[in-house]
Formats: C-alpha cells, sequence, structure tokens
C-alpha cells in the first residue's frame, strides 16, 4: 500500500487500519465511482452532443480516450480528466511557497514543484523597507540581502509571461519565511481556499498552505502594516545593504524561539506528514484535529510518526467524515 | 539440452505458452514523483521517475518537448555471480537507449516544453527479459508520476527452443542460445515500439513467436491497467472531498 510501510504494523493495527479505509470507501461519494480511468481508457461520450476536450484526453479514431490515470470530470460540454498525482499546475493568484534556486539579472529563480523554476521579478516585490521606488542598479546588487540561494520564500503566481511563470509578492505576508519547517505534499492534497495563510492563536504558530503542496508551520511573525511603515520610512529612503555579518549574539537572541512553540510546530510538522503519508486532503482543521488528539492521547512529538498513531488518525479520520456526512 | 519436457513442461515447470508470475506495486520510492516495482517471477526491477523538472543542462533544453532521459543499472547483488560492474557499460547504455526511445514514443513531450522527465530503473533480481521488466515498470512509474502519455507501453519477450515457441524466457533458457525477441507494443493503438532479436529465426517461426509475444504484452497490460485504476481508485477516495 502507497505511503504505509504494511511490514512495520502489527495484525490487529493492519486489521483496523483496512477497515477504516474500507470505511473511508464507502463514504466516498458514490456519484463517481465508476470515473476514474486509467491511460488509454475511453471515456464514454454522447457523440450526438457537441463535446469539448479538455486536459488529459485525446482523440483516437473518433473515440474520446484518457492519456492520465484520474478521475472524469465533466463540465456543461468540456470533458477533462482530473490528474491525481503529479506536479503542481499553477493558476494565477495561487500561493505558493518555493525554494531561490539562483539569483540572477533582475530575478531570483524559485523552485516550486512546476516543470520550470518561477521567476520571482526585483520589481514585483516589495522592498523591505516597504518603499514604493524604482529598482535601483544598488538594489540590483543587494539582490541577495533579501533572498539568498536555498532560502523559503512564499509568493502569489503572477501569470504566465513569455519567459516562463512569473510570481510576485507585493505584501509584508509575502516574503522569506525562517524559524520553522518546510513539509512536501503530494500538491493535489492541497485545495485551494479563501484562506492559506493561518494563525494558530493557542499554539504561536503560522501555517501556510502552498498550493504547490508545499507547506510552511512557523513561529507567528506580526504581519506590519504597509501603509504605516511608507509613512515613517519615506523620510529616508535607506539603500540596502547586505547584513551578511549580522549574525551576532544579539541577532541570535531575537530570533529566538521559545521552546513551547517549537515542539507545538514540530507536533503540526508531524501531524502534516502523517496526512501525507495516509493520502488524506490537508486542512487547517483537520491538522487542528490531529494536534489536539495527539496531545489528549499524551503522545510525544516523535511518537506521532509511529504506526499506532497512523492507524488512529486513519479511524478518526473515518468518524469525522461519517459525522460530516451525517449533519448533511 | 532439454528445454522442454516430452509433457510439454519447461524447465522451471512452465507450459510453453504461459507466463511467469507477475506483481506490480506502485509507490516505492517516496522522494521520487512517480515509482514501481514490477516483478516477473524472478525478475525484480524498480523504476522511479522525476520530473516534468527544469532541465539541468540549458543546452539540452528544447522550447517546443521535453526532455526525456533514463538510466538504466543493475544492482551488484542482481545476478548469481556477485560482480563489480563499472557503471555506464555497453550493455547498460544500450538498454538505457532502448527504454528511452521506446518510453519518449509513447509520452506526449509536447505537453511540457522546456522540461526533463527522468527514468531510473534498476534491476534488483536478474532472472532473464530484465528488459521487458524495466519497460513495465517504467510505463508504472510514469503513469504514477501523471505523465501524459498515448497509450500504455508493454513487453514481453518470447523465445525458440526445442522447436517449440516459448513465452517470457527466464535465464537459463535466455542464455541457452536460441532465438530471444524482446517486444514492446502500445496495446491500444495495437502498434510495436520495439521489437529486438539476438540470433536468428525462419520468418514464418517469426511470427508465431511475435505472436505470442504479444498476447504476453497483452496480459501484462491488461494486470498493469488493473493495478493503475486500483491506485487511482484508492488515491480519490482516500482524499475525501
Amino acid at each position: 500500500m502507497r505511503g504505509i510501510d504494511l511490514a512495520a504494523l502489527s495484525k490487529t493495527q493492519k486489521l483496523r487500519l483496512e477497515k477504516a479505509l474500507e470505511e473511508l470507501e464507502s463514504l466516498s461519494s458514490k456519484v463517481n465511482s465508476d470515473a476514474s480511468v486509467t491511460i488509454a481508457d475511453s471515456i464514454a461520450v454522447n457523440h450526438e452532443d457537441a463535446i469539448l476536450k479538455g486536459h488529459g484526453t485525446a482523440d483516437l479514431n473518433g473515440e474520446v480516450v484518457a492519456t492520465l490515470c484520474g478521475i472524469v470530470e465533466r463540465v456543461n460540454k468540456l470533458i477533462y480528466v482530473r490528474g491525481l498525482r503529479s506536479r503542481y499546475k499553477p493558476e494565477v493568484g495561487d500561493i505558493v511557497i518555493g525554494r531561490v534556486v539562483e539569483v540572477v539579472q533582475k530575478r531570483w529563480k524559485v523552485e516550486i514543484n512546476y516543470s520550470q523554476d518561477a521567476i520571482l521579478m526585483l520589481s514585483s516585490m516589495n522592498m523591505p523597507d516597504g518603499v514604493q521606488r524604482r529598482r535601483t542598479a544598488m538594489d540590483e546588487l543587494n539582490m541577495r540581502s533579501i533572498f539568498e540561494e536555498k532560502d523559503v520564500v512564499c509568493a502569489e503566481v503572477r501569470g504566465f509571461q513569455h519567459d516562463g511563470l512569473h510570481l510576485q509578492a507585493r505584501s509584508q505576508k509575502y516574503g522569506k519565511l525562517k524559524g520553522g519547517q518546510l513539509l512536501t505534499v503530494p500538491p493535489y492534497l492541497v485545495k485551494r481556499q479563501k484562506q492559506h495563510f493561518h494563525h494558530l492563536e493557542e499554539y504561536g504558530f503560522d501555517l501556510i498552505l502552498g498550493c504547490n503542496g508545499f507547506i510552511w508551520v512557523g513561529e507567528h511573525i506580526e504581519a506590519k502594516d504597509d501603509m504605516v511603515e511608507d509613512q515613517v520610512n519615506q523620510s529616508e529612503p535607506q539603500v540596502l545593504l547586505p547584513n551578511k555579518n549580522a549574525t551576532n549574539l544579539e541577532e541570535q537572541e531575537k530570533n529566538y524561539t521559545e521552546l513551547e512553540t517549537r515542539k507545538y510546530i514540530c507536533r503540526a510538522a508531524n501531524a502534516v506528514r502523517v496526512l501525507s503519508t495516509l493520502g488524506f486532503n490537508i486542512t487547517l482543521e483537520i491538522i487542528k484535529g490531529i494536534i489536539e488528539l495527539s496531545l489528549s492521547l499524551n503522545l510525544d512529538i516523535h511518537e506521532m510518526l509511529s504506526s499506532e498513531f497512523c492507524v488512529v488518525v486513519a479511524e478518526k479520520e473515518a468518524e469525522r467524515r461519517k459525522s460530516n456526512k451525517r449533519r448533511r | 539440452m532439454e528445454y522442454v519436457s516430452p509433457e510439454g513442461l519447461r524447465l522451471d515447470g512452465r507450459r510453453p505458452m504461459e507466463m511467469r508470475q507477475i506483481r506490480a506495486e506502485i509507490g516505492a520510492v517516496s522522494k521520487a514523483d512517480g515509482s514501481a516495482v514490477f516483478e516477473m517471477g524472478n525478475t525484480k526491477v524498480i523504476a522511479a521517475v522525476y520530473g516534468p523538472r527544469q532541465v539541468q543542462n540549458k543546452s539540452q533544453q528544447m522550447n517546443d518537448q521535453a526532455l526525456v532521459r533514463c538510466e538504466y543499472s543493475m544492482a551488484n547483488f542482481s545476478t548469481g555471480d556477485r560482480m563489480r560492474k563499472p557503471k555506464g557499460d555497453r550493455r547498460s547504455t544500450e538498454i538505457s537507449l532502448v527504454i528511452r526511445q521506446t518510453m519518449e514514443a509513447c509520452i506526449l513531450t509536447h505537453l511540457m516544453p522546456h522540461s526533463q522527465i527522468d527514468i531510473f530503473v534498476q534491476v534488483l533480481q536478474a532472472d532473464g527479459g530484465t528488459r521487458s521488466a524495466c519497460i513495465n515498470a517504467a510505463t508504472l512509474a510514469l503513469a504514477d508520476a501523471g505523465i501524459p502519455m498515448r497509450d500504455l507501453v508493454t513487453s514481453c519477450s518470447a523465445g525458440y527452443l526445442n522447436s517449440t515457441p516459448l513465452l517470457d524466457l527466464n535465464y537459463v533458457e535466455d542464455s541457452a542460445g536460441g532465438a530471444d525477441v524482446t517486444l514492446g507494443i502500445l496495446p491500444k493503438l495495437d502498434k510495436v515500439t520495439l521489437l529486438q532479436m539476438d540470433s536468428k529465426l525462419p520468418i514464418d517461426i517469426l511470427e508465431n513467436v511475435m505472436q505470442l509475444a504479444i498476447e504476453g504484452c497483452k496480459a501484462v497490460a491488461n494486470y498493469i491497467r488493473e493495478i493503475l485504476l486500483e491506485n487511482t481508485k484508492q488515491l480519490e477516495y482516500r482524499r475525501g472531498v
């Protein structure tokens, strides 16, 4: 079975897991049960209606066949196959997390689990000091003081230009991420939602669910108000200086995260890991639920990755979906 | 040597037209975009697919299609006598090329310009028919990685020994010196993408042997299809809505 090491499970655990998964299967919508296709399966269509062939389909001697493994979706005339496990497919406005792989002329190349590296232009960035102005040659030289290679950044998908996929980070909530953990999960587990930035006040950490399957759990950072920042700095537009040697003791003190918060960060990270091995949808509520579950069971952080907890989570999820269904 | 007994049984107890037990498992390598293990009897192969991803070597980038790369290797422990083979010997370079060409023929590369797809296959246990097993494993891994393909490619070998066509040769039969036909087909399109043979066969017998190999490929295709469908269903219901 994908993701789960069955050999590590005891016999009873295996049975319980199977039961939970069976329950999940029976709960999944019956309407779509015959809609899964594999490569080269023909898709039944009514040829009298006009149809539009979408992604994941091809024409073979007048027949519509799938070119992906996935679920057939029909929207009016459009027929397409929604692939499950694949790399991220960007859409304009998505919030993504990525890793800087290269700093080049006026732009950063960012790895976002897409088929190409995304481009983050210096001009589509808010300067850290919050001032709106033309980017000078000096700024260009000091690009590494904003992001360096291997930095984790958060940005929004701006769209396709001739040279590739462009990102933008025009708000204080975007930018460099530090003091936390980056987790990579298959992108199909993260659904597009109204909110991707979450602040869990009771635990004191931030959670960012990137649409590209990169998830950030880190120390809470108070979002600064751009407007106020603007007025303060307007009088003294400062030129950025590389702060390479700024990692002195004082800096370290400032970056210190409380032990309690760090523990919660690890707990949340492990919750995401469990969900991703089980292949369950990842949302704020579910992550919160798992953290609470682990706390109520009095589990240590490392015990959250044990097979036993994995089985418990599967059972809880089955229960949760069942009760959700009943409510509807 | 007698490869088919008078009762019509082969050395490992199979009938001439019988295949070995096949088994496949998707998702063997957790960090890869797609991966699979494929077993044909005692032959066991693992495949991992990475990509489509940014092209590593800028000069190889193509603006209208994806670059497909393939690397075949044999684990040191895969054969009976443990041999330390140099990486990139002639045999593995040839098989890498064969697998690459077969897979490239069915991947819709024009949908993923400016990117590259890496396929890594490694033989864990070798008992004849590694080429076929590698192609089958690579197909599964590509399908798992969600890479659009025209059709599944499946492969199977067949041979001719003791004036009997034999399906799916194992190592002993393979090294007997008879003809060994490795065939790869696109089962839905009914097209041949790979045909290799060592030694010679009369043309009318080749037809029989090829027919047998086609049957074998179709049986593999049915099995692979089942596995993929089961995997897709599982992913979907586990995710929930």
